[in-house]
């Protein structure tokens, strides 16, 4: 039932704290403009999970990695900058005049 | 057994990094619970430092330690300290050691908006609580700045790591590259304040050295200089001056050069045991058949014995010797000699220095021959030969290994002082032989003396040192006047004095002859005028007695003449016939 999504995301933050809440807050929001039905996110708590961040090279919270569509790409911060983070995530924005 | 922990410390707390001579420098190890900032060149051992650092902690100190670098991958890594002797995989299955590749991809990573490096620290926080490390080692750290172009958050997360990594009691080993005008191409020496090393790299004449120097320590006592230092098979080994504790033992034992009259003037007896011998002396003078016969002679006594010859091959060495009458080939059947020949511009002094540690070390022989050591020095400045050279006698005599070095002294000529060996290593040796050229009368003759030898009485005189196919030899040089004279020279002054002596001898028979002579015609002439006297003597005696005679007579004929006459007695005594 569930489709593998096109856009399999991770967001590795580090507790809840405001850099993490404003980066998954700026996720959600991109990826239902833009991405609209096509996404996952997974969200790790590197507190939580600390074993984890070795796996996906994580150095830096928050950070976002495309795990799908290949090449892993990742962009670190806050995710505040839509066009920086479209561009990351090789999105093509969806124009908002139709 | 329980550690010590004194109440108050009288210094800082050190971290040993069992790397040898480092610990000595820096009087103890690395400052504990903070970090250390070493930096250096690319290729210069800062990897091969910090990992050291960690794997003696985890092997010799019982402190594990996570190893977080930035460049190499894991695997490359264990690869690259495999050839040290260090095994990662297995300490790092014993728990003793966990290795984080931190990867930076520049081209996949997108930067925007706020973010901090918590990552980076719950990783590392994770590795240390894995294992209960006590020691860190961040390999160039600075990747992080090539990989995030924010620099301002980066500067801000590094000084909270090094802060973080304090607070966590962490003993670390932060690398970094060499900077063009400050210690570190970032300034990392800003946040890491407590100690600071600098490896350096440098190359003169084609061969590299590296150097260690301790830039900053604080609240200790350090040495200051730069220390050469090398990359061999047991780890990094610096070579501080300071690290020589003189407390070798001083065997009483002698043993023989092999020359008998050489042994004549050192006291009859040869050389110390686990004394260090120099041999100098300019090209040709005879050195290596010296160092040669004085290896042939530990052999004889079941020595072992290891020759290092930088001039010659093994064949050359032994055709050579031979032709005066030293066979070293069956001692090198025997297993008792190992001759090892290598160009000196192969290595670097320090990496030579290496090399015999290690052959040392598995051959344990009794008596070490370098054969020259000048060869290795000629690329080298006296200041760092000088301290190489120490440590590899004082690595000799600690073994109580008997060590003969030859070095070629350039110039040799009248002019110059044969105390003035090019690299003041003569002040490390116990006993030093000159060998020297005399050139006179058209032919070069070998003379050899003893300029000092340690802690033994020693002949102060100058000996002809004669090579030929029976051996080495030695003799007295003619001293007469103010010469001295070798070779044929001597040769032909003792045969004129012999020549002399007996002409001499034979003046003095004539003489002696003569005046038995001359004492016997003397006597002669004594003895004819004895006669002669007595000749005059007896003629005297005779015309005394014939006057006496002729007087009588004449009395009795005037008597008779008288009574003849009958006349009254004359008175004239003159009996004269007829009046």
């Amino acid at each position: 039932m569930i489709e593998p999504a096109e856009y399999e995301l991770r967001l590795y933050v580090a507790g809840q704290t405001a850099k993490s809440l404003a980066a998954f807050a700026n996720l959600k929001r991109i990826c239902e403009t833009h991405l609209a039905g096509q996404y996952r996110i997974e969200v790790i708590d590197l507190t939580k999970t600390p074993a984890l961040a070795a796996g996906d090279q994580i150095f830096a919270v928050p950070t976002l990695v495309r795990r799908l569509p290949e090449p892993i790409k990742k962009i670190i911060g806050d995710l505040s900058n839509e066009e920086r983070v479209l561009v990351g995530l090789d999105v093509q924005p969806v124009m908002e005049t139709s | 057994m329980t550690k010590k922990t004194p109440a108050i410390p009288a210094t800082l707390l050190k971290s040993p990094t069992g790397i040898t001579g480092l610990d000595e420098i820096t009087g103890g190890g690395l400052p504990t619970g903070r970090p250390t900032l070493v930096s250096g060149s690319a290729g210069c051992g800062k990897t091969m430092l910090g990992m050291e650092f960690l794997v003696r902690g985890a092997t010799q100190f019982g402190e594990p330690g996570v190893f977080m670098m930035f460049e190499e991958n894991a695997k490359e890594l264990t690869d690259n300290v495999r050839s040290l002797g260090f095994d990662l995989d297995e300490l790092v299955g014993q728990k003793k050691i966990v290795l984080d590749h931190v990867q930076i991809e520049r081209s996949e990573i997108e930067e925007t908006g706020e973010y901090d490096l918590e990552g980076l620290f719950i990783r590392l926080g994770h590795a240390i609580d894995s294992i209960g490390a006590k020691r860190v080692v961040l390999d160039t750290v600075e990747a992080l700045f090539a990989g995030l172009p924010n620099h301002a958050i980066l500067r801000a997360e590094l000084r909270r790591l090094f802060r973080w990594l304090k607070d966590r009691g962490m003993t670390a080993v932060i690398t970094g590259e060499k900077g063009e005008a400050s210690i570190t191409r970032y300034g990392l020496e800003e946040y890491v304040a407590d100690c600071v090393i600098t490896l350096d790299h440098r190359v003169a004449e084609q061969i590299c050295t590296r150097r260690l120097r301790v830039v900053k320590y604080r609240g200790t006592v350090h040495g200051t200089n730069e220390y050469p230092f090398i990359i061999g098979e047991r780890g990094l080994s610096v070579l501080p001056i300071t690290s020589l504790t003189l407390d070798h033992k001083a065997s009483a034992e002698r043993i023989p050069t092999g020359v008998a009259g050489l042994d004549d003037m050192l006291g009859g007896q040869g050389v110390y045991r686990g004394s260090s011998v120099l041999v100098t002396g300019s090209a040709g003078t005879g050195k290596s058949s010296i160092s040669a016969k004085f290896a042939e002679t530990a052999c004889r006594r079941g020595e072992r014995t290891l020759l290092f010859a930088y001039e010659e091959s093994s064949e050359q060495l032994l055709r050579n010797m031979r032709s005066i009458g030293i066979d070293l080939a069956p001692w090198v059947e025997q297993g008792l000699l190992q001759i090892h020949c290598s160009r000196p511009s192969m290595h670097g002094l320090e990496q030579h220095l290496v090399m015999m540690h290690d052959t040392v070390l598995a051959f344990r022989p009794g008596v070490v021959v370098v054969d020259p050591i000048s060869n290795l020095t000629v690329n080298n400045s006296e200041t760092e030969v000088k301290p190489t050279l120490m440590r590899l006698i004082d690595f000799l005599k600690k073994l109580q290994i008997t060590s003969l070095f030859t070095s070629l002294t350039t110039g040799g000529t009248a002019t110059s002082a044969p105390e003035d060996t090019q690299f003041g290593v003569s002040s490390l040796m116990d006993t030093w032989l000159l060998l020297r050229n005399v050139e006179f009368n058209g032919e070069r003759n070998r003379l050899i003396y003893v300029l000092k030898s340690r802690g033994m009485a020693h002949s102060n005189q100058v000996r002809e040192f004669l090579m030929s196919d029976a051996g080495i030899d030695l003799r007295p040089v003619y001293l007469g006047g103010d010469r001295v004279l070798t070779g044929t020279a001597r040769v032909a002054q003792e045969t004129q004095e012999r020549a002399a002596a007996e002409l001499r001898a034979q003046d003095h028979e004539r003489k002696m002859r003569r005046l038995a002579a001359k004492r016997k015609a003397l006597e002669a002439q004594i003895a004819a005028l004895q006669a002669e006297g007595e000749a005059e003597e007896a003629e005297v005696t005779f015309t005394i007695a014939q006057e006496t005679l002729l007087n009588s007579a004449m009395l009795q004929n005037a008597d008779a003449m008288s009574q003849l006459r009958g006349g009254p007695k004359g008175d004239n005594g003159q009996a004269k016939g007829k009046p």
